[in-house]
């Protein structure tokens, strides 16, 4: 290996790296909060690409199915919690705004503009579509069992996650897609050439985490997100509800899973089916941030990046066993750094 | 069901599965030893999800350690396949150890999230190995051979997986009725309250985490031997997904369940595959979104207990009584004078310094009461004294021996038991069971005498003890109920009778008092008197001051972490320093 390969090494594995932090970032966000481990995290980048894929093609993905279905489950299910509460006119809104924005959205994409033309609109009606997937689905997978332990909670992510993958199949089929770059250019730095779209994944990622940690430090809600991590029964006494700090991590998720998807889809082929490989690398990242430090967890995504695309180099067939069979050190070493504090959950 | 009626059901599965062989037609056999190699991986996985609460998402990874291996070891180097069985076992003996002490002493998320990804490696290294045959696999695996009999036949191998599978369900249903099995259910419902019964958290847990593996491995060698072909695909992610929904459905602990589970799933995924796509007249894998959705489903209706409470049905049960049989007295030095000597012992967190360089003794059959106001640090006392918490500073001595470097579950096996403030019993186990887990520290008999039956002496005896100390609290009545059920006051007492039940020379009692009516509480001083008079020796928090005052020979009064007072009752009533921290400054 030269120098110049070992540039374009690093390059790709920054790129690839900054997606799998903001992965992390979002997991170690809906850990703290919510307790769940959301493995779906992935197939929210995998519905990204190919919607985006599919809009860029000029057509509606049959993914916005979905989004209507699981809205009008998410507007029965709080139908039901109307009627057997005391604050009726409170859960009706809920209510209208599951079943109603995806069916606004269906109406709007199918009838009124048809698929949108120009990557900007296309950008705008892929998080449209596939971010508020986040919140719905917490709705009606996670919030009626939000008191279980961390076990069945992600044994519950992880039926989720088939699901999606399922489901996935059916929107987008077998194909694998892959979207021109949003960004053409490109320029040489002395050996090796750097493209727009790198500059632009790794800047949107820098963009994201500074505004979620801007958000999280400095606005209210941020800070009440924060007093749920903490101590999830004192932030309620002081009145914020779980609810309220779910939905904002579940949107989130879904938010950067979508922006993470139409970014990759520039630079590997997605399938229906690669979402769990993806969540998962974000998912290494998190573990090194030992699922609560943000900087650790991105850090660690980062590094996630690099072997990934040095061990492809020097090993391709074993990329990812190599990688994967990276967690077996680092829990070694968080075995000895982090010895048992925590024994319930 | 009574002991008798398991042996029935046993004998009567065997005797099902032994003449159904020739009968089934081939369709079945087929599909029975598909559910027989899947129970036999669910049911570690019940030991490990249902029964000990911790979990793995690469049981389908060990399946292929131990298909592999008898590979390697049959084809590669022509070996008999009874050598790759042990092979096999080795190695994923020696892998799930590996992973499991570095993985198990991190909180309890780290392991599924390791298995996950540990697992996906291991898929791509048996994919990618041209020695391993990659993605096409391998043929021409030996079919196994008894007494120079092959087994080439799914018929022939349809009895070696089922006694394989009934045996280890045999085993581990005597594991789990044990006391290694009481360890386990008292480690999942709370890892605190378990190590302080002399219960080894960290190495139960391995145990669990390296039989699970040694079972998937098991499987493995069955499964290669019966297809004669291995390719990576049965041992992906994916499969150990659905090892885990068989356990999950099969329910909360029961080795039943894995048949169960594993039935149903199989003949599920059958069924969904043959019909959804001709219902919605097209190809898809909608039998993973059915799956998925039935799953989220049934955790939501009664978390991970699924169809579990079918068997619960079966499994009330009426014990008899174990009559005379009593466990010997530990054996124990002769308790030094003090027995409990705390020297400046000190604890903070951040800059709040909780308890702050208290030094007391605890003189041998004598009651000493730790009051104060709320938050003055008695509980945190208590958890130093326990060791659930660090000291920063001080020592404690027991016994004439030092004991702040100990691990928790040291602490019984000399002699020091508690109850808890808020109270910790399994609920969902009887309390005849739960009182049992208190003479864990008193008894030996481990999981492989258990499985095969030896030293059940040991357990009556054990029992015999139980029944003896719930006499005495009166509870002897309800010992068949689940402790969940009891109110809360007779919770508390059954939580004494569980710390008596390990014979300590010192019983640590935080709040024994709070919820007990009037008369209970009269009926628990008289028995701390009878214990006190037979020469043990109790520390105790109390909030109730004429139970307290009446009772104890010593009073230690903690304030904002630090010793007000000490002394005999009388001068503690009349100290002023006390009487302002309780009331509050005089206005005069």
């Amino acid at each position: 290996m030269n120098s110049e390969i070992a540039l374009i090494l690093t390059q790709d594995g920054l790129v690839n790296g900054a997606i799998y932090a903001l992965l992390a970032l979002a997991l170690i966000l809906v850990f703290t909060v919510t307790r769940v481990i959301f493995v779906p995290q992935g197939e929210f980048v995998t519905y990204g690409a190919l919607t985006f894929a599919a809009l860029r093609q000029g057509y509606v993905p049959s993914v916005v199915l979905l989004l209507i279905i699981v809205g009008l489950l998410a507007a029965a299910l709080e139908v039901r919690t109307a009627f057997q509460g005391p604050s009726f006119r409170k859960r009706i809104l809920p209510a209208i705004l599951y079943a109603g924005y995806p069916l606004l959205l269906a109406f709007l994409l199918y009838y009124v503009t048809g698929a949108p033309k120009g990557a900007a609109m296309q950008v705008i009606a892929t998080l449209a579509i596939v971010a508020p997937l986040g919140p719905i689905l917490w709705r009606i997978v996670f919030q009626p069992m939000a008191s279980a332990p961390v076990l069945v909670l992600l044994i519950a992510a992880v039926a989720l996650h088939l699901v999606l993958t399922g489901v996935g199949l059916l929107a987008f089929g077998p194909e694998g897609a892959r979207t021109q770059p949003l960004f053409d250019a490109g320029f040489s730095l002395g050996v090796i050439s750097i493209s727009a779209q790198s500059i632009a994944t790794i800047g949107a990622s820098l963009v994201l985490i500074a505004v979620l940690f801007w958000a999280f430090n400095f606005t209210l809600r941020g800070k009440a997100l924060r007093a749920t991590a903490v101590n999830s029964v004192g932030a309620r006494l002081v009145g914020v509800r779980p609810e309220m700090a779910a939905t904002i991590c579940f949107s989130l998720a879904g938010l950067v899973g979508a922006i993470s998807g139409i970014l990759i889809s520039a630079i590997t082929t997605i399938y229906y089916d690669t979402g769990l490989l993806i969540a998962l690398k974000g998912f290494i990242g998190a573990i090194i941030g030992a699922l609560v430090s943000y900087p650790l967890g991105a850090v660690g995504a980062l590094m996630v990046g690099l072997i990934e695309s040095f061990s492809s180099f020097w090993a391709s067939a074993f990329k990812e066993a190599l990688l994967f069979g990276l967690i077996v050190p680092i829990l070694l070493w968080l075995s000895i750094a982090r010895p048992m504090t925590d024994e319930r959950e | 069901m009574s002991k008798s009626g398991r042996t029935v059901v046993w004998i009567a599965a065997a005797v099902l599965i032994g003449a159904s062989g020739p009968l089934l037609p081939e369709f079945y056999v087929t599909l029975l030893n598909y559910i027989g190699l899947y129970a036999l991986v669910a049911l570690g996985l019940v030991v490990l999800t249902g029964v000990s609460g911790i979990t793995s998402f690469g049981q389908a990874a060990f399946v292929g350690i131990g298909a592999y291996t008898t590979t390697v070891v049959t084809v590669t180097f022509g070996l008999s396949p009874w050598l790759g069985l042990v092979a096999g076992l080795v190695v994923s003996f020696v892998v799930a150890l590996v992973l499991g002490a570095i993985t198990l002493r991190l909180s309890g998320h780290y392991l599924p999230l390791g298995t996950i990804c540990w697992s996906v490696s291991l898929y791509y290294v048996f994919g990618n190995m041209a020695e391993l045959g990659g993605q096409l696999g391998v043929n021409g695996i030996p079919p196994i051979t008894i007494l120079g009999w092959p087994l080439d036949t799914g018929r022939s191998m349809y009895y070696l997986i089922w006694l394989c599978t009934l045996g280890a369900m045999l085993l581990t249903d005597n594991v789990l009725r044990s006391r290694v099995g009481r360890a386990m259910r008292a480690l999942k419902y709370n890892g605190e309250m378990a190590e302080s019964f002399g219960v080894n958290g960290s190495r139960m847990k391995l145990l669990v985490f390296v039989y699970a593996a040694v079972l998937a491995a098991l499987s493995g060698w069955l499964y290669a031997h019966l297809l004669r072909f291995v390719n990576p695909a049965p041992f992906g992610i994916n499969m150990s997904i659905e090892y885990l929904f068989m356990a999950v459905v099969g329910g909360a602990g029961y080795v039943w369940g894995a048949v169960l589970g594993s039935a149903v799933i199989t003949i599920l995924k059958e069924l969904l595959q043959d019909i959804l796509p001709s219902i919605l007249g097209r190809n898809g894998n909608f039998e993973i979104i059915a799956f998925g959705a039935l799953i989220i489903l049934l955790l939501q209706a009664n978390r991970d207990k699924g169809f579990g409470l079918l068997f619960e049905l079966f499994d009330r049960k009426e014990t008899g009584s174990a009559g005379a049989n009593r466990l010997p007295k530990p054996m124990r030095v002769k308790p030094a004078d003090p027995l409990l000597a705390a020297r400046t012992v000190t604890r903070t967190f951040g800059g709040l310094v909780a308890v702050n360089k208290v030094t007391f003794d605890v003189r041998p059959a004598s009651i000493v009461a730790v009051i104060g106001p709320n938050g003055a640090g008695k509980s945190t006392l208590f958890s130093l004294l326990t060791r659930l918490l660090d000291l920063n500073g001080g020592e404690v001595h027991f016994g004439g021996h030092r004991i702040d470097r100990l691990a928790p579950h040291e602490l019984v096996r000399r002699g020091i038991s508690r109850s808890y403030q808020h109270v910790r019993l399994v609920p969902d186990r009887t309390v005849l069971e739960n009182v049992m887990l208190g003479g864990y520290c008193r008894t030996s008999r481990g999981p492989f005498a258990a499985a095969i039956g030896l030293g059940f002496e040991q357990e009556l005896q054990l029992q015999g003890e139980a029944e003896a100390q719930l006499k005495r609290l009166g509870l002897l009545a309800h010992k068949d109920e689940l402790a969940g059920n009891l109110s809360l006051g007779q919770q508390r007492l059954v939580e004494i009778a569980r710390a008596l039940a390990s014979a300590p020379s010192l019983l640590l009692l935080d709040e024994p008092a709070a919820g007990l009516r009037h008369h209970e509480k009269e009926e628990l001083a008289r028995l701390l008197g009878e214990l006190r008079s037979e020469g043990m020796t109790i520390l105790l928090v109390e909030h109730d001051m004429r139970f307290v005052m009446t009772l104890a020979d010593n009073i230690v009064v903690l304030n904002f972490g630090k010793m007000l007072a000490e002394g005999v009752p009388r001068e503690v009533r009349a100290n002023p320093v006390v009487l302002e921290a309780y009331l509050g400054k005089s206005v005069r």
